[in-house]
């Protein structure tokens, strides 16, 4: 391994009263990387992302981030170091326009007095880069960035969710299922979307249930069971029933069955 | 396996020949749709148009309607249930309800007044005191609600009577006489001042109200804070998960409702001129309060209506009284419409959701 990484966990565990979410469970994601995480519902999945994006705090362990160690209380800390989180619940206030939860927690203000004295949001500034981020994600022949995300179609909101993310990701972006609502074409969108973003030298933690779509743009496929991390496999190794088979227990990988 | 990520991608050749366009905003069609959607984006206009309906049927009704001396009278009789409304509406945007608003208005008020006759403390630090003893009321149902999760509605049932018993076991039931307070501390009535345009009066008070409806107007829509208030009112895990931190939010609307409801007892003395533990605000306050925001068109679910509403359904309260004082029915018909009012406001808001599915 001659890269370091980005980001880094080892000897997670989280425990909600007798269930064990994640057990002695260790991460890696390489720089300018896309990483998928598969596994079985209840494997933990879920568990292991809010734990990197401080949704919620292990009971034990360490994550490190460029190499230095860090605890996030929130996910307004790990926002505050770069990782943006796009959730399975979209985290969206469906009332609020477009434009307001794009910025929601990192609005901008108005320059000069009106911003630091009276605090008065800069609305224009606020929906151009979001109408320009929309527009690059081809989501957009809106009229109108200040409607209410709940009068879009699911896979609107989605988008506008991703491109959330994608915006102000400066060096980790999670997706949780990202195109678990999408269509067809939608879903195609978010794939070039994600691929953009690593092109930007950013890495990518997709969480997805899709093999076609894992098997297409990732570089590698973190395999969870149980808790923990089975293996790691490279696309290109192995096929999408080898990888169903390792996150369902039918198989074992080679790597494992060695060690063990 | 390269076969594999080929197999991966075939399915979406069945996309050749199909639209190139992505999922579209379309525009709505039908008018009734479009009406809809309006009341969606303008949360305000129901009330405004019942508002100026009213108005007009009051005024073709009774011809002494239209005189400046009415709107002053019904202006400064919404003052004090307009102040508590503003109280009620941050509240109520948070997807709360503050039973206590009148509670904590009544015992600011007796606060302001016994500092300043028991203990001989200049008439304004008293006013000060009593601003600051509110605020910590209002925090106290702010903490109980986001750090201890309890439900809004059990806290300040809770605080209403616990505030409402402490102000009369310290005050001995004891009311300040109005002729007391204008010969040793006028700055306890400043609000009663009036100005007299034409011959019509106009309290200070009135002017006060507008401007906090102007302000918490401007805070609400134009800062991130008011942006966070809705958000935490509309969902407040995804709040959370975006970035908002949902419990400080909801400990300072709780105390700048308790703030809100002090300014309102000190708006009291003024308007009554006495100082007085029993006044009806502290049983009435909240359900006037309440009244107001829902026929504003708030939506006690949280996260929808504006502060402007809440001073239009202040406002069709004091014009559905006076105007049928002035017809001459039985004064039982304003508890009556009020009441068919609500309901109605409710039912409205209901439909306007549905703009969203």
């Amino acid at each position: 391994m001659t890269q370091e990484p980005l980001l880094k966990a080892r000897g997670l565990y989280k425990r909600y009263g007798k269930v064990t979410a994640l057990n002695n469970c260790d991460f890696d994601l390489m720089p300018g990387e896309i990483l998928a995480v598969i596994g079985d519902n209840g494997a933990g999945k879920s568990s292991l992302i809010k734990a990197l994006s401080g949704a919620v705090q292990p009971d034990e362990g360490e994550i490190t981030l460029e190499g230095k160690q860090v605890h996030f209380a929130s996910p307004l800390e790990a926002r505050g170091h770069g990782i943006e989180c796009v959730y399975q619940t979209l985290a969206m206030s469906p009332a609020l326009s477009i434009a307001d939860n794009m910025f929601m927690g990192r609005e901008l203000r108005k320059p000069g007095i009106m911003g630091s004295l009276f605090r008065q949001l800069d609305r224009p500034a606020m929906e151009k880069f979001a109408r320009e981020k929309l527009t690059e994600l081809g989501l957009m022949t809106i009229q109108n960035i200040n409607q209410a995300v709940e009068t879009l179609s699911g896979g609107q909101r989605q988008g506008v969710a991703v491109a959330r993310a994608a915006a102000f990701g400066s060096k980790v972006v999670i997706l949780d299922e990202p195109t678990a609502a999408l269509g067809v074409k939608e879903s195609r969108r978010v794939l070039e979307l994600i691929r953009d973003v690593r092109s930007r030298g950013i890495p990518i933690i997709l969480i997805s249930h899709n093999m076609p779509h894992v098997f297409e743009v990732a570089d590698r496929i973190h395999i969870h069971r149980l808790g923990s991390r089975l293996c790691v496999i490279k696309p290109g190794d192995y096929s999408m029933s080898d990888a169903v088979a390792f996150m369902t227990g039918a198989k074992v990988p080679d790597e494992v069955a060695e060690a063990a | 396996m390269s076969s594999d990520a080929k197999a991966a991608t075939s399915y979406e050749e069945g996309l050749k020949g199909a639209s190139e366009s992505v999922a579209e905003f379309k525009e709505k069609k039908s008018a009734l749709a479009r009406l809809q959607h309006w009341l969606h984006m303008t949360p305000s206009a129901v009330p405004m148009i019942v508002l100026i309906a009213a108005v007009i049927i009051f005024g073709l009704l009774s011809p002494n309607f239209f005189k400046a001396m009415t709107i002053s009278t019904i202006l400064q009789q919404i003052a004090i249930v307009g102040i508590l409304g503003c109280a009620q509406s941050l509240v109520v945007l948070t997807a709360g309800i503050d039973l206590s608003v009148g509670a904590i208005a009544v015992f600011s008020s007796v606060l302001m007044g016994q500092f300043t006759f028991r203990y001989g403390i200049p008439a304004p630090i008293s006013i000060l005191l009593g601003l600051a003893l509110g605020t910590a009321m209002g925090f106290a149902n702010g903490w109980l609600v986001a750090k201890v999760k309890l439900p809004p509605f059990i806290v300040t049932l809770g605080t209403w009577q616990i505030i409402l018993a402490a102000n009369y076991i310290y005050s001995a039931n004891e009311t300040i006489r109005s002729s007391e307070i204008a010969e040793v501390a006028p700055a306890l009535q400043f609000w009663g001042n009036s100005i007299q345009p034409g011959g019509v009066k106009v309290l200070y008070a009135v002017f006060l109200l507008i401007a906090m409806v102007a302000v918490l107007s401007y805070v609400l829509r134009q800062t991130a804070w008011g942006r966070h208030v809705y958000a935490v009112g509309d969902d407040p895990d995804a709040a959370e998960l975006a970035g908002v931190q949902t419990k400080r939010v909801l400990i300072q609307v709780y105390a700048l409702a308790g703030l809100f409801c002090a300014i309102a007892g000190w708006v009291m003395i003024g308007r009554f001129g006495s100082v007085s533990p029993s006044a009806s605000t502290g049983q009435l306050g909240n359900i006037q309060s309440i009244t107001a925001v829902v026929i504003g068109g708030i939506s006690l679910f949280g996260g929808r209506g504006s502060i402007v509403g809440m001073f239009f359904g202040a406002l069709i309260v004091g014009v559905f009284e006076m105007g049928l004082k002035m017809v001459g029915t039985d004064p039982q018909w304003t508890f009556f419409l009020i009441g068919l009012l609500i309901i109605l406001a409710v039912a409205v808001d209901q439909w306007i959701r549905k703009a969203s599915a």
